[in-house]
This record gives structure tokens, C-alpha cells and sequence, in this order.
């Protein structure tokens, strides 16, 4: 399911010069599709990013750019709008070598929001989401003032329930 | 040329820039490998277009993940007399501090080199080695 306001909100948002990620505008970073805690982007194939010039296979740290930035923007669908957040950690496990020359997509699904901290994982994917080349585990800190209650009141219900630390 | 072949070139001419030549990866990233006595140290170069945060501006988190997965790679490749190219099993990366539009350097330290798997600790700094703006450990495929 798509959060289609919530999804309009953040790709206008992103849309204005001030607010792009410089990287991601760089790499061809595109999001597919928000929901709530929930997001999905695409970066396209480029040679010129590849780990070698011999196999064309992308580079590990373009999948850890796709994978950190679609953990931060599940975070952000998480929160209900555009937020400052930092990432605390973020792990890797690279399960297969991407395919050269086809687009990588990545899904990222913030479980759990706290007053300061939120969990996400997320997986890289190629044309089967069901074999994914990548698998990350991250945690990211609510940076924004207001940080604490205010932040979680407007963050998704079903993701802020219980004890927060 | 192989990833193994430009390392053992580089030895050989103790000049490590046919790295950054010959690997797509790191020529648009602006990642370069020095080494002082002993010691490798691998430099993502300051550049705008390595921004994540466009407010601070601050680096993407991933490129800080990219330039410390290359550092341990680069740092096994050259420890080793094997032509076996050592692939990443996972990373985690810690972020300790912003990244700011400066040069990022970082120095890997081989934990432990198994036959089959080897453990990496990488750290990276950009003004003071002594305050790291992250941190990382790995796992990686030797054989």
C-alpha cells in the first residue's frame, strides 16, 4: 500500500534544490513508493560507479549509500514528514554480487520508533525481491529539536507504541 | 587488469594511484591510496557532490561506508601473497561523528586473517586521528 500524501509530501519536499541530497541526485537516487515506516527507491546501473572495470559489478559502496538512504527515508515515512536524523550504525551483509548492468532497487522498513532512536532493516534487490543481493540492519537518531515526545506524537501510531528508553 | 594485478603493480612501483586509475568506484568517488612507511592510508577526496545532508553540508553516510569497505580491502590485498581477490561477507559501520566536506582519511587494521575469513577494524578521521568520525568492522572472504 502507498501513502500517497505522505508520499506526495516528501518527493515535493525533496524536489527543492535546498532539500536535495547532493549524492543521491549524483547516483540517481528515485523514490518509488512510501508508506508508513515504509519506503522503496531505485538507483540505476552506471559503469562508472562499478567495484572493476573487468566485471562491471557495482561497487559495495554504492549498495551501502542505496541501503543507508532508503533505511533514513523509511525513518523519515516513519516520523510522518521531513525530519533531521543522523545514522548511528548501519550493517551490511552482501548476500550475492549485484548484476552488472541491471538497476538496483532497495526497500527499507523502519519497525520501531523510540523517543531518540529508531530500528530499521532493509534489503538491495535486483528483478526478484524475493532474492535480494543485500541485507542491512541500521539505527538512527532523531536529531531534530523537539526531539522526544513531540516528535514521536506525530510519528505513526502502530510504530510508537509501548516503553520508549 | 585485475583488482589482485593492480595491487601487485602497486607494490612493486610503491605508488598506489593505478588503484584510483583503473577502478571505476574509486576514480568517481575521488578515493586515493598513500602509504607512508608502512602504513596504508586511503583519502576520500573533499568534494560537494559526496554530500548526503545538503544543510550542513555533511558527507552521505554511504560513501563514509564505501571508502572504509575499500581501506580494508585495499589493506588485505596488500598484506597477502595469495591472487585470491578477498570479498566482502558483511560491514557494520559505526557513525560517530558529522563527515564534513574534508578530506576523510582511513587506516585498516587487520584483526585477525583466518584461511578462509579475515576480521577488519577500519577507522577514519579527517582533522584529528584522534576523533574518528566512524568506525567499521568486517568480515571478508579470503579463499
Amino acid at each position: 500500500m502507498t501513502d500517497k500524501a505522505l508520499m506526495e509530501r516528501l518527493v515535493h519536499f525533496r524536489s527543492k534544490p535546498e532539500n536535495q541530497s547532493p549524492f543521491a541526485v549524483y547516483i540517481g537516487l528515485k523514490i518509488l513508493d512510501i508508506d508508513k515506516g515504509e519506503a522503496t527507491v531505485s538507483v540505476p546501473y552506471a559503469e562508472h560507479l562499478a567495484g572493476n572495470s573487468l566485471t562491471g559489478i557495482l561497487h559495495g559502496g554504492i549498495i551501502t549509500t542505496t541501503l543507508d538512504a532508503v533505511c533514513g527515508l523509511s525513518v523519515i515515512a516513519a516520523l510522518g514528514g521531513p525530519t533531521t536524523i543522523a545514522t548511528l550504525d548501519l550493517r551490511i551483509d552482501y548476500l550475492k554480487p549485484a548484476t552488472p548492468k541491471e538497476d538496483v532497487f532497495a526497500y527499507g522498513h523502519c519497525y520501531k520508533v523510540t523517543r531518540n532512536v529508531c530500528f530499521v532493516r532493509g534489503i538491495a534487490y535486483q528483478s526478484d525481491k524475493s532474492k535480494p543481493i543485500a541485507n542491512a540492519t541500521a539505527t538512527f537518531m532523531i536529531t531534530a529539536k523537539g526531539t522526544g515526545k513531540e516528535v514521536q506524537k506525530n510519528a505513526q501510531p502502530e510504530l510508537a507504541q509501548g516503553e520508549t528508553k | 587488469m585485475s583488482f589482485m594485478e593492480l595491487i601487485k603493480r602497486a607494490k612493486e612501483n610503491q605508488d598506489f594511484s593505478i588503484l584510483s586509475e583503473n577502478i571505476p568506484y574509486m576514480k568517481a568517488l575521488g578515493i586515493n591510496v598513500h602509504q607512508y612507511g608502512g602504513l596504508l592510508i586511503t583519502t576520500l577526496k573533499a568534494n560537494p557532490q559526496l554530500a548526503g545532508n545538503p544543510w550542513i553540508p555533511a558527507l552521505h553516510g554511504g560513501n563514509i561506508g564505501g571508502l572504509l569497505e575499500m581501506a580494508a580491502i585495499v589493506q588485505l590485498a596488500h598484506d597477502q601473497e595469495s591472487d585470491d581477490l578477498p570479498r566482502t561477507i558483511n560491514i557494520t559501520v559505526e557513525y560517530l561523528r558529522t563527515g564534513f566536506i574534508k578530506d576523510l582519511h582511513a587506516k585498516a587494521l587487520v584483526t585477525k586473517r583466518g584461511r578462509r575469513v579475515a576480521n577488519v577494524q577500519v577507522q577514519c578521521w579527517q582533522d584529528d586521528p584522534g576523533k574518528p568520525v566512524a568506525s567499521m568492522h568486517g568480515h571478508f572472504l579470503m579463499s
